[in-house]
């Protein structure tokens, strides 16, 4: 059984599929994880992971519709950072394949099929669970250079 | 933001886009580079990106989107002014592959 570690310091926001939370999301992760001092470089990082979940949630799970967006960040010991952002939408056929970089449901728009791909070489470890009509969970974590933190 | 400048001589549409390029601006910014390069059907579209503050797979999308137009009217994209970030989101992307790109990092023409 695994323990759960105490975080330093959490929070929770829910808002609904808009465009214009994307961005908000970011500023939001920012404010937040400034608190362990990052470098740029892994604010920047941490910023594009949850802008392409965030954004998944609103082009790809509430397609044609507006749902609720749930992102939850943990700051945990040692300068580990734990995100979590879940939909309730439509959620995904196989995830094994859509975790494939290039892959995309939605290429008529422009979508590159990255986003998986980004999130998982701009952190640690990408989780990804899923349920056709029930919705999706993408799970991030990074641990940060050890700056001026013991 | 985008501020796009036709050059007749070079035959170059130059676009430079600043602020966040993310999926809830993509559209408008797709929108009127399009527009202009309908219009004048230049030889090269530079996308100077020295003005972003952001960027994430929604600018990859813009960018390859680009870069097909404008290989169906016979040009070609320059990139230009990537931050290090941005520069590895290309990268990651393979963009080096399909269009000259400057960054900052690289210094010089890659
Ligand atoms: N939250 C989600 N809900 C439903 N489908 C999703 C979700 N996130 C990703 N997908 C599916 O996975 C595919 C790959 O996602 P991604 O790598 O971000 O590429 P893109 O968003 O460019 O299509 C999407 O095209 C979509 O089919
Ligand atoms: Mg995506």
């Amino acid at each position: 059984m695994r323990t759960r570690i105490h975080p330093k310091n959490e929070m929770t926001l829910r808002f609904p599929s808009l465009a214009e939370n994307e961005r908000f999301a970011r500023i939001a992760l920012s404010g937040f994880v400034s608190a362990l001092d990052p470098t740029i470089d892994e604010l920047t990082e941490l910023k594009t992971a949850v802008s392409e979940a965030v954004t998944n949630c609103i082009v790809h799970a509430y397609r044609d519709t507006v749902g609720e967006v749930t992102m939850t960040v943990r700051l945990l010991e040692g300068g580990r950072v734990y995100i979590r952002i879940s939909d309730k939408g439509c959620g995904i056929e196989d995830v094994g394949q859509a975790r494939e970089p290039l892959f995309t449901t939605a290429p008529d728009e422009e979508r590159a099929g990255l986003g998986f791909a980004i999130m998982e070489s701009f952190t640690d470890s990408l989780r990804v669970t899923s349920r056709r009509g029930r919705g999706t969970t993408v799970t991030m974590q990074r641990t940060l250079t050890t700056r001026t933190r013991p | 933001m985008v501020d796009i400048v036709y050059s007749p001589e070079r035959s170059e549409v130059r676009a430079e886009v600043s602020g966040e390029l993310d999926h809830c601006r993509a559209a408008d910014l797709r929108a009127a580079i399009d527009l202009e390069i309908m219009k004048r059907v230049p030889r090269t579209l530079v996308l100077d990106l020295s003005q972003l503050a952001f960027m994430d797979s929604s600018g990859i999308g813009l960018i390859i989107g680009r870069y097909k137009l404008m290989s169906e009217l016979g040009g070609r994209v320059v990139v230009e002014g990537a931050s290090p970030a941005t520069a590895k989101l290309l990268r990651l992307a393979g963009i080096f592959r399909i269009c000259t790109v400057h960054s900052f990092e690289e210094g010089l023409k890659v």
